[in-house]
């Protein structure tokens, strides 16, 4: 498997009818079980570039591929998951982990199996019949994960899923994700805007400049081994790295945050 | 002095119950006002026939038949309208100012027209109810589809759902609670429309036609028996469709 995004822009059209760049020349390869974190400031068009990957989005020009397989609409090998809880509410957590079964046309009897699998994959084994509202922020992103998982996708396409989870919830989070990859060797494009968070994930750093969002530089973290300690001189080091060029991209001295 | 609520509740349908048996021993005049005895009288006996015309419960049947008809009519188009309307920012533009104009027209604004159209009889009533029931379901689908999450539709399609998929599986469901109270409003105005409806000439049967065909006889205590049970069954349906709603469509109100 491989994921190829090929000199993507994009540009979006204001009410007022200005033309604002949004992504320019974006080409960056993702290899197999590689996980790869995008990172910028806001407004840098890295969600944009997720969702282009995803289908949801068309590129103004270039073009992403899948193996062979141009991307124009979402199709099921790479999944995306979500920052706000896209859980759906009338279904309880085992209908929503079997919501892309069903849509493939998997029996129910066949159905059960992979559920459960997955539930209890991310921890929930006892929540199978509870409902998103009655859990918590983490505990519904655990679910949304194992509903991508479910169809056997071969990318997850995460925007920065614990974006709205607090400190400490989001580095279990980080830390489940890091279990999870190493269970079921799935390749990873996340996009986040703590640096921290991808120096802690990353087995490199895409680091865009400010609008219009393009490539500053590609960092490699994956000489940092597993599990990472965030305190070490090597990992500071890289993180200073990254604060420097993010400080750059945006024409200031302050690093971001995170 | 605080009352606990289940007394407060009960306490004004008393004060007017008690009202009422003084006025009425006050009156003295059963075609005026008629004795809460006279009217029980009526409402204890509900297979007896009166006056020729069918008992109340004959009478209570026949208005909801027709409720039913005219209302299954009503959400049988406005649902699917609404959807579409929801959807379609296309159909949206092009039906939107016909239907804003449509709306503040009472349903009973439409009776002359039903009568030259339809003729007098179980058509005209019918179509006076569709109208009734018609808006509020479709204003309501309206607001419910548009209500869907943007991430939810995302989400099935990036799971691999399809069009298809996604209206019956996302937005249909997403949009349910809200389409359930169109649904439960549409069929308050229905259920006031079809007694309106059986008041006009022609017709020989219902609640609405009992009620004024007992004026005719001044029986005063038959007019007060029938609207209680008007009253009863609108609010037993509307009990009805709100326990469905707590119980199916709690997501709502819970969902932050």
């Amino acid at each position: 498997m491989k994921l190829q995004i090929r000199d993507v822009s994009r540009d979006f059209v204001t009410e007022q009818g200005e033309v604002v760049h949004a992504l320019e020349g974006v080409s960056l390869e993702v290899g197999e079980r590689e996980c790869v974190c995008i990172l910028g400031p806001s407004g840098c068009g890295k969600t944009t570039l997720l969702r282009i990957v995803a289908g949801l989005d068309r590129p103004t020009s270039g073009s992403v591929f899948i193996d062979a397989h141009r991307i124009d609409k979402p199709c099921p090998k790479l999944v995306m998951i979500f920052q706000e809880y896209s859980l759906f509410p009338w279904r309880t957590v085992r209908e929503n982990i079997a919501f892309g079964l069903e849509i493939q046309g998997v029996p129910v009897e066949q159905r059960a199996g992979p559920v459960e699998r997955y539930l209890g994959l991310v921890g929930l084994a006892d929540f199978g019949g509870h409902y998103p509202y009655e859990l918590s922020g983490g505990m519904r992103q655990r679910v949304a994960v194992a509903r991508a998982l479910a169809i056997e996708p071969e990318v997850l396409l995460m925007d920065e899923p614990f974006g709205a989870l607090d400190a400490q919830t989001r580095n279990v989070m980080q830390r489940e994700l890091l279990r999870l990859r190493e269970k079921t060797q799935k390749t990873i494009l996340f996009v986040t805007h703590s640096v921290d968070e991808a120096v802690f994930l990353a087995d490199r750093i895409v680091v865009l400049t400010r609008r219009p969002g393009k490539i500053r530089e590609i960092v490699p973290v994956s000489h940092c081994v597993h599990p990472r300690d965030r305190t070490c001189r090597e990992f500071v080091e890289i993180r200073r790295h990254v604060l420097d060029l993010i400080a750059e991209g945006r024409g200031d001295s302050n690093g971001a945050d995170g | 002095m605080r009352l606990p609520r289940p007394v407060l509740r009960f306490l004004l349908p008393l004060l007017i119950l008690v009202g009422w048996a003084v006025a009425s021993h006050l009156v003295a005049n059963p075609y005026i006002l008629p004795t809460i005895a006279s009217v029980l009288e009526v409402l204890l006996h509900p297979f007896k026939d009166i006056l020729g015309s069918g008992s109340l419960v004959e009478n209570a049947l026949v208005s909801m038949g027709r409720v039913a008809l005219g209302f299954l009519l009503g959400a049988v188009v406005a649902v699917p309208l609404g959807i579409l309307m929801g959807r379609s920012e296309q159909t949206k533009a092009f039906a939107d100012s016909t239907i804003e104009l449509l709306r503040p027209v009472p349903p009973l604004a439409w009776v002359p027209l039903a009568l030259a159209w339809f003729g007098i009889g179980l058509s005209s009533i019918v179509f006076i109810i569709f109208i009734g029931a018609f808006f509020p379901i479709l204003l309501n689908t309206i607001d419910g589809v548009r209500g869907v999450k943007r991430t939810w539709v995302e989400a099935a399609a990036t799971l691999g759902a399809q069009e298809r998929q996604i209206l019956f599986r996302v937005i249909l469901p997403g949009a349910l609670p809200t389409i359930w109270t169109g649904l439960r409003v549409g069929f308050g105005i229905a259920w006031m429309c079809v007694v309106a409806a059986e008041m006009l000439p022609g017709t020989t049967s219902g609640l609405g036609y009992l009620i004024l065909y007992a004026y005719n006889f001044g029986q005063m205590q038959v007019i007060l028996a029938g609207m209680v049970v008007i009253g009863l069954i609108g609010l037993t349906i509307d009990y009805l469709f709100k326990s469905v709603e707590a119980r199916r469509f709690g997501w709502r109100e819970l969902e932050r």
